[in-house]
């Protein structure tokens, strides 16, 4: 198994530990506006469990995918919508 | 009994957005209209329904009553605030084989004949208007002026309205009963006299008016998260129309709607004798499924959130709108089955101009109480809407 995973958070490489969600990484590289809401307005993990849906970024091209319940991959891309 | 004045004109049971029609065009009219509902406005069918504005051609009695009231709707539409959502998007009733591409035929030259605007597409006109449906669809026919709305919000405008030209409602406030001589029961036992009632209160208007020929269908509903320009109309198969008329079985159909948040709204299923409003698994599979067969992308979206509702159906698919026979106090405007949302507007033009005892803009007589009903009892007595 990996010590480190490399993923990029638009664009941006990010390495982080086996088991970290992809929410991490996002905030971990320094994003924290993942979306914005109807009324443009900026979001962000809120409930942590995957109901709230304000954690959604897009995953290897897969558009409004909860960050909070998917974990990080060797090579995975990730883009905010913030 | 003792002879009260009337407090209202009007009392009008239930806040969906039947009931909120009729309040705002009563009150236009300047009468004294009050506005009952349980719960809060359009908290019921109206806040479970896809806000679909369509002309249907089922009957000669429904393509005139929801011509009327698409018209009203699209007249108003420079007028409607912005949380509304309405977007003229027109359906697509998308033909799968030979024979419904007949259906796309026969509907374009009704529709036509009566001045509503259709175009027929062939295969790759579809294809065009809706790269995410499967490649093989034969055709379709674009009805080009529906559109779509958010109906809690079309609810709260409409009662609005209503507050505006001096209505009263009064939301979380149980009806429990309809006084013959005109008035209601409310929850905590005491009355309040009007010159007439309506009973809008949908699926639960027979619990006001035992033995009224109203049945509770159940649907299901799936949105998606935001994936703006996913969907461009509101996309019916025609194998719809064999579904929705299969009277006594459970049915589904692909029934898809772009919302303006870019949300995807996925229907649809019909069920009778289901009372509950639990998620039932194997008919919310059905549906999918149909859907998926229409549009196989779907299967990526992320759903954000399924729930049901009741629909208030009546045998002949047309709504009660009118006095109940042999008494001229108690009046319905219930029934409308999934077209609601369409139909309110011009189920309010005709219960006031029947009211107020003015010529209707279209004939009233389809959807005359009478037609279905004899005098029902409608002796004060306990039975709660809960």
């Amino acid at each position: 198994m990996r010590d480190q995973l490399n993923i990029l958070v638009n664009g941006k490489p990010v390495t982080v530990p086996p088991g970290t969600l992809v929410a991490a990484a996002v905030a971990q590289a320094g994003v924290s506006s993942f979306h914005t809401s109807v009324h443009h307005e900026p979001r962000g993990p809120l409930c942590g469990m995957g109901v709230c849906f304000e954690c959604c970024v897009t995953i290897n091209g897969q558009a409004y995918s909860r960050s909070c319940l998917t974990l990080c991959e060797e090579g995975m891309e990730v883009q905010t919508n913030g | 009994m003792q002879k009260l004045n009337p407090t209202f004109d009007i009392i009008i049971v239930g806040a969906g957005v039947v009931g909120a029609a009729c309040a705002a065009e009563c009150a236009r009219a300047g009468l004294k209209v009050l506005v009952l509902d349980r719960g809060p406005v359009g908290g019921g069918t109206t806040g479970a329904g896809m806000g679909h504005l369509v002309v249907m051609d089922d009957s000669e009695a429904q393509f005139a009553l929801t011509r009327y009231s698409r018209e009203l709707w699209n007249n108003l539409a420079p007028d409607l605030p912005k949380a509304i959502e309405y977007v003229q998007c027109g359906t697509l009733w998308v033909a799968a084989d030979d024979q419904e591409m007949a259906e796309v035929h026969r509907k374009a030259s009704f529709y036509t004949q009566r001045g509503v605007r259709v175009e027929v597409l062939d295969a790759a006109g579809v294809a065009a208007a809706e790269p995410n449906l499967r490649p093989d669809l034969v055709g379709g026919l674009r009805v080009v002026e529906d559109a779509v709305l958010y109906p809690p919000c079309a609810a709260r405008w409409l009662i609005e309205l209503a507050l505006a030209r001096k209505a009263q409602v009064r939301t979380g406030t149980a009806v429990t009963a309809l006084l013959p001589e005109g008035g209601v029961v409310l929850a905590d036992g005491s009355r309040l006299s009007a010159g007439a009632v309506v009973n809008a209160a949908g699926p639960w208007s027979p619990a006001l008016h035992p033995g009224l020929p109203v049945r509770k269908r159940k649907g299901h509903l799936v949105v998606t998260g935001r994936y703006p320009g996913y969907v461009h109309h509101q996309i019916v198969e025609l194998g719809y129309l064999k579904s929705a008329h299969a009277v006594g079985t459970d049915s589904v159909a692909c029934n898809v709607q772009p919302r303006q948040t870019g949300q995807v709204l996925i229907g649809s299923s019909r069920q009778y004798n289901a009372e509950g409003t639990e998620i039932n698994t194997p008919i919310l599979q059905r549906m999918l499924r149909r859907a998926l067969e229409y549009m196989p992308g779907l299967g990526r979206l992320t759903v954000t959130r399924c729930w049901t509702g009741h629909r208030a159906a009546t045998p002949d698919k047309l709504p009660l709108i009118g006095p109940i026979p042999g008494n001229n106090k108690l009046w319905l405007a219930t029934g409308h089955e999934g077209l609601g949302i369409t139909t309110c507007l011009g189920t309010g033009r005709l219960l006031a101009d029947l009211l107020l005892k003015r010529p209707t803009e279209i004939p009233a007589e389809p959807y005359a109480p009478a037609r279905l009903l004899r005098a029902l009892e409608t002796k004060p007595q306990e039975c709660a809407i809960s």
